[in-house]
């Protein structure tokens, strides 16, 4: 049998994330990708510690952690160096939650993206700062309970919709991923790899922690949010849109339904959510149309 | 070769034949000709480098240490609010024990908004592990920054360059900028033993429990201990080669000195003069510059004190609620030794207000006569 997805793990086993943790399967689909060439720069996140304490390290290959706002900007030097000593076949991969892509750390990645830095950068996201206790962050979605917005005040407003601004600061590559879709994640990184400048990925990576569901439902979770489409999967590559679409679409009520924080919504509220989907779902398909 | 520079140009002739080989900074007054300069170079090939044109010194540093973990030499200068905007990565490049060097002009903090000099930007990065210059001149600064790499890249810790801000940033004066071949012999390139390589790939800076987080702090303790020998010994070294004696401390007709005056960066010079004037009218006034504030140069006060009856401390800078920073540290220098001093602190010149002779004249006056001193604070020139 050919495999579609390389054999080889890189990522070592004995690291320490939850049970069930889509951020581990994402790394480990990504150094599948990637291979041993690559230097991974770590800032503050879940990540931090599923790699392993001192003197262990679970990558299997060069990592630097890093402060929590300064992944794209250590990366940036960390790439600097191996052009001053003409080290072309490494790939440096800033590999951030979202909370330290979209929220600390944008700036940083704004000003990579604007001078074309050559970097990977792979936010994996999870929707919420899980390191310190599942607080909101600017990509947690619409509804959303997490520790600082309570079921009474829970998360009001879109995500922040990070692919679209950093496809607006015409980087070649912008893409969104999810883990229930790995070949689709390595076939995107293995076209950020060919390209210069700074490739933005961002995967969905569920969290059973603070999404408050059972860990055997990970993979299934992540496959609805692409199949409800309330986190499409697309890419937009120098300038052009291309979307997958779901063969069939499900309502978002299967998505949230499976998970805690989700659990105190109305049927009112996630109808709102569903017409909110479906309308950014809508926006989507007429920009490849127009972009395509 | 001599030639007739800037303070911030000679940062930046500094860092050219250091070969530093990846510099990433955000421009800031005073600054920013240190920056200009540099960009010139690298866009001329004239330095082989690689310029990172960051959006912010937070930026700038978490490059530079990128670069550095990456392997290369880098190089950095900011001043006032950008180096306290730099302030996690300062902790960050110790911790990570890169030995990166930094020029930072001292300029006043706001608000009020004031570009002039003034030491509390660089004073409140002392715990975090940096080693620290104090420059008198515009050759020093230059000298010192090669100094700098030689001593961070033995110990596995950076090292801030301080300049004056205008006094000595914008002031032209001839110096004599060593030439490349000597440099590149006494400053061999740097090649580090732990770096990001991915045919040895290690984790760095991970997670470290209380099991192991002591022993790190102590081995930057340890390595702050060799610096202090090392700064003496490389500065001597660099005498031999280039004619320019360096230490931890300057000292200025100190030997017979029964009053001795303590002071750093350029208002040395100034105070220099004012020893020479007093000394003429028959006092034995002393005095010694403070040239490395970390490592901390403790033996050095503490031979001169057995001998002077009276020290006075000049700091430009202030710690609210106590008193001037290197008044603070002298005192607790002397604290375990047997004969005590005097010890007056004077506060001057916050935010580029002038300091001249005749001020630091009438401070020796005073320390003479003991009158009119306060114990802890003497603020010199206050408008009413
Ligand atoms: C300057 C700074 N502020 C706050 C923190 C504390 N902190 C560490 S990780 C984290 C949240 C990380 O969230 P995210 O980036 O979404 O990654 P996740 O933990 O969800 O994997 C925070 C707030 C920090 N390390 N540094
Ligand atoms: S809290 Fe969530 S993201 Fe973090 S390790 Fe656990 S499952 Fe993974």
């Amino acid at each position: 049998m050919k495999l579609t997805i390389p054999e080889k793990e890189i990522l070592n086993p004995g690291h320490l994330a939850c049970q069930g943790c889509g951020a581990a399967l994402a790394m480990r689909y990504a150094l599948k990708a990637l291979g041993r060439k690559t230097i991974i720069v770590l800032p503050a996140c879940c990540w931090t510690v599923i790699d392993g304490p001192f003197p262990y390290s679970s990558a299997g290959v060069p990592l630097f952690h890093t402060a929590f706002e300064t992944a794209a900007s250590c990366g940036a030097g960390v790439n600097a160096a191996l052009e001053v000593k003409g080290k072309n076949e490494v790939t440096v991969l800033s590999w951030a939650g979202d909370g330290g892509t979209m929220d600390i750390g944008i700036q940083a990645l704004s000003g990579a993206a604007e001078r074309g830095d050559n970097l990977i950068y792979v936010c994996y996201d999870n929707e919420a700062y899980m390191n310190t206790g599942i607080q909101r962050s600017s990509s947690t979605p619409h509804g959303s309970w997490t520790s600082t917005t309570p079921v009474k005040a829970f998360k009001k407003g879109p995500k922040k919709n990070m692919i679209e601004i950093m496809a607006a600061h015409k980087i070649p590559y912008s893409v969104s991923a999810s883990i229930s879709h790995p070949e689709d994640f390595i076939a995107k990184l293995q076209i950020a790899k060919q390209l210069k400048g700074v490739k933005f990925m961002q995967i969905l990576s569920p969290c059973p922690a603070g999404w408050k569901y059972p860990s055997n439902l990970t993979v299934k979770i992540a496959k609805l949010a692409i199949e409800t489409c309330i986190f499409p999967l697309y890419e937009v590559k120098q300038g052009r849109y291309k979307v997958k679409k779901p063969a069939n679409k499900k309502p978002v009520s299967e998505y949230l339904k499976l998970q805690g924080r989700f659990r105190h919504l109305t049927g009112e509220e996630i109808d709102e959510i569903q017409k909110n989907t479906d309308q950014v779902w809508k926006e989507l398909l007429k920009k490849e149309k127009v972009f395509g | 070769m001599k030639k007739f520079i800037t303070g911030n140009h000679a940062v930046s002739f500094g860092a050219k034949i250091s070969r530093a080989e990846v510099i990433a900074a955000y421009p800031i007054t005073p600054q920013t000709e240190i920056v200009e300069k540099l960009s010139e170079m690298v866009a001329s090939g004239e330095l082989k480098a690689k310029f990172a044109k960051v959006e912010s010194e937070h930026s700038a540093l978490a490059a530079c240490i990128g670069a550095s973990a990456a392997g290369c030499r880098s190089f950095t200068a900011t001043s006032s609010q950008g180096l306290a905007l730099m302030h996690e990565m300062l902790h960050w490049a110790s911790g990570a024990r890169l030995p990166i060097v930094m020029a930072n002009v001292n300029r006043a903090m706001a608000p009020p908004w004031n570009v002039w000099s003034d030491q509390t930007d660089s004073l409140a990065q002392r715990d975090t592990g940096w080693i620290q210059f104090y420059c008198e001149s515009n050759q020093e600064i230059v000298d010192t920054i090669i100094q700098a790499y030689r001593i961070s890249e033995k110990v596995n810790l950076p090292a801030m360059v301080v300049l004056d801000a205008f006094i000595l940033s914008h002031t032209s004066e001839p110096v004599d900028v060593p030439e490349q071949k000597k440099v590149d012999r006494f400053l061999p390139s740097y090649d580090p033993k732990y770096k990001l390589d991915i045919d040895q790939p290690h984790a760095f800076g991970g997670l470290v429990n209380p099991e192991w987080y002591y022993e790190f702090r102590y081995k930057i303790a340890c390595s702050m201990e060799e610096a202090r020998g090392l700064i003496n010994e490389v500065g001597k070294e660099f005498g031999k080669q280039f004619g320019r004696n360096y230490g931890l401390v300057e000292k200025y007709r100190s030997n017979d000195a029964d009053v001795i005056l303590v002071v750093s960066g350029s208002l040395s010079s100034t105070a220099k003069e004012a020893v020479d004037r007093v000394r003429k009218k028959g006092r034995k006034a002393g005095l010694v510059r403070i040239r490395a504030f970390r490592p901390f140069p403790k033996e050095e006060i503490r031979k001169l004190a057995k001998k002077a009856g009276v020290i006075g401390v000049l700091d430009r800078n202030i710690s609210f609620g106590n008193e001037g920073i290197f008044f603070s540290e002298i005192k607790s220098a002397l604290y375990s030794q047997k004969r005590k001093p005097l010890v007056y602190g004077f506060v001057v010149g916050l935010g580029g207000r002038d300091v001249r002779c005749k001020d630091i004249e009438k401070m020796i006056d005073s320390l003479y006569k003991k009158q009119g001193l306060k114990k802890d604070i003497n603020w010199i020139g206050l408008k009413k």
